[in-house]
């Protein structure tokens, strides 16, 4: 693994032109390492969906530079042609509600991403388990998605995310329609996950329940990011 | 890769399988309706095919005894026959009316046949029950699909017939069973005048110095005779001489005769071009109409199947499927829409066809056009969905 994280200098997206332009983010600077992981966190209209949409490579960004892993992907410009299977390949989605594809079973939901990566049916199923085996859900490899809870439904999500060994996951409130116990183990796993595959994790959130574990922690409002270290509190 | 479709189908098959259904059902309509023209026009095959002529002689200048009226007398037929190249002629009548039986009445086409012996033209080729006519008077051979039985009384204009044989697909141009009964009972049908007019004839004809002349006796029977018999027939059917070309044979009578005569294409043409061209204009329209609404149906039920899927198609392009993928996906359910419509369909008018009052043939040419034609369909009704899945911005994955 050569993962280093993501790396991200300068970073501005400006919405419009001429007198209606509106600047969402502003020279936003940005690094999370490899196994970690950060909250970023700000109230509403501050910038921080823009922020995910530019670094999941949904909308382009007006400037700045984007490393992923060890590659350049946006430097003013993108650097790769290929902007849907970068985010197949290298960058991991955690949505605020698991959004699992309701007609594929919990193994497919998973295996999904490496078939669509060229994987053949048999090794992405086989590397689906492994991550189901390692997120506790295995016993529900066959079910569909109806007939999970919400905490397991957002755990096969997060081995979704995870599955193609991206270097960075990007967790849109993950836990927000969780209760405190649920939310807490997710961020766990995510902890967990990120340490053992080396993944650096940003996780957008406004739920206080889990701010005070991060380490890191990204405030956003009006565009602008600053950095401030985090409790660090346990999550046991 | 697995096939995101098939699971989706899979997922929700009672879904896909009542709406196949409803769709399937105006397929049905839509091939009875093509089974219904196809019935018209082998209606007509049939009508000629069974009249066992080469050419048939009618009044100049009409289409009958078909498509017109044609009348032409009925001691014609003998100079027809000893033209060259004609194996044989005989009159024929035809006449479309109500026949009764007990209470109630059928429509028919009463055919007036000529002496002769079975296999003669205007003759049932096939009987499935009774005996040919072997009287000159009150025997009739009638189509099944009359209703009536053998031994049954059936009643045409004044006269009462026994039926003494059957056929099957022995129908006139439009459907009609037919009834066959001798030529002479046929000719006084079409042509007797009630009691009345007759009585009301003969006054006039008494009380006109002309017909009723002091010191000419036997004058105004003579001429009362004459107003009350008939010695008209529709046509001559001829058979020719397998050596002989119809042409051949039909030129002489042309020139010679002052008759018209079609042979077997030129009256095919008449049938199918001019009889039922107005019925086939009509199927055709309803066969538009139902194709346009089919495809309304089927991009209409495409496009709530993929609405209801929004948020899943933003999630499939945000974690990198591609365009095809979920193009192909949403092409692939109408597809199997189309298919389980037209299996459907197919079934629905195979089992509808014979409770039709006439005949619906279903050909199988049809059926495979219709496959083709649905599945086109089903491409363009997917069209509309596959635009706006394409248009779902994967943002729309990713709050805010």
């Amino acid at each position: 693994m050569t993962a280093k994280g993501i790396h991200i200098e300068g970073l501005s997206k400006r919405y419009g032109e001429g007198d209606t332009a509106v600047l969402a983010l502003k020279n936003v600077n940005m690094q999370v390492a490899p196994g970690e992981v950060v909250g970023l966190i700000g109230p509403s209209g501050s910038g921080k969906s823009t922020l995910l949409k530019c670094l999941g490579a949904v909308i382009d960004p007006t400037a700045g530079r984007m490393v992923l892993g060890n590659e350049v992907i946006f430097d003013d410009e993108w650097k790769v042609r290929d902007l849907r299977a970068l985010r197949r390949d290298k960058i991991g989605f955690v949505f605020q509600a698991p959004y699992l594809i309701p007609f594929l079973d919990v193994t497919d939901n998973v295996a999904l991403l490496p078939m669509l990566a060229g994987v053949g049916n048999d090794d992405a199923r086989k590397r689906a388990l492994e991550l189901l085996t390692a997120l506790d859900v295995q016993h529900r490899a066959k079910a569909m998605p109806s007939q999970l809870s919400g905490g397991e439904q957002q755990r096969v999500a997060i081995a979704r995310g995870l599955v193609n060994r991206p270097p960075v996951i990007l967790a849109d409130e993950p836990t927000a329609p969780l209760d405190s116990v649920r939310a807490m183990s997710v961020i766990r796993i995510l902890n967990d996950m990120a340490r053992r595959f080396e993944t650096a994790v940003i996780v957008v959130t406004h739920d206080e329940k889990i701010i005070p574990t991060f380490k890191r922690i990204y405030h956003i409002r009006d565009g602008v990011t600053h950095e401030e270290a985090g409790e660090g509190r346990s999550f046991e | 890769m697995i096939s995101l479709a098939g699971r989706d189908i899979l997922h929700a098959w009672g879904k896909f399988i009542f709406t196949g259904i409803g769709l399937g059902l105006l397929i049905g309509v839509t091939l009875t309706m093509a089974g219904v023209y196809r019935g018209m026009v082998d209606d007509g095959k049939v009508l000629l095919d069974n009249s066992g002529a080469n050419l048939w002689v009618v009044q100049k200048d009409t289409l009958g005894p078909y498509a017109e009226s044609s009348s032409i007398p009925d001691d014609l037929w003998r100079s027809i026959r000893t033209l060259p190249g004609v194996a044989e002629a005989a009159n024929v009548t035809y006449l479309t009316m109500q026949v009764g039986r007990g209470e109630k009445d059928v429509r028919a086409m009463v055919v007036g046949i000529a002496a002769g012996e079975p296999g003669t033209s205007g003759w049932p080729p096939q009987l499935v029950a009774g005996r040919q006519i072997t009287r000159g008077h009150y025997e009739a051979v009638a189509d099944i699909a009359t209703g009536f039985r053998l031994g049954d009384e059936v009643k045409i204009r004044r006269n009462h017939y026994t039926v003494v044989g059957l056929t099957r697909r022995m129908v006139s141009s439009s459907g009609d069973p037919m009834v066959f009964i001798p030529l002479k009972d046929a000719q006084e049908a079409q042509f007797l005048k009630d009691n009345d007019a007759i009585l009301m004839q003969r006054r006039r004809t008494e009380a006109n110095p002309a017909f009723n002349r002091p010191g000419v006796p036997g004058l105004l029977d003579a001429v009362i005779a004459s107003q009350t018999s008939n010695n008209s027939v529709n046509a001559v059917l001829v058979r020719i001489q397998s050596e002989y070309s119809p042409q051949e044979v039909a030129e002489p009578i042309r020139r010679w005769k002052r008759l018209t005569v079609y042979d077997r294409a030129q009256m095919e043409e008449i049938l199918v071009g001019k009889l039922i061209a107005t019925s086939a204009k009509q199927i055709a329209m309803f066969l538009v109409i139902l194709a346009v609404v089919s495809a309304a149906i089927v991009a209409f039920i495409i496009y709530t199947l993929t609405m209801d899927k929004i948020r899943e198609i933003a999630v499939l392009k945000l974690i990198g499927t591609r365009n095809r993928t979920i193009s192909g996906m949403i092409l692939q359910q109408a597809l199997v829409l189309g298919v389980i419509g037209f299996v459907v369909g197919k079934i629905t008018a195979t089992f509808a066809a014979p409770l039709f009052p006439k005949y619906v043939l279903l050909m199988p040419i049809d059926s495979i056009l219709g496959f083709f034609a649905v599945m086109v369909i089903c491409v363009l009704a997917s069209v509309v969905a596959i635009r706006m899945a394409l248009k779902v911005d994967p943002a729309e994955a990713i709050g805010g």
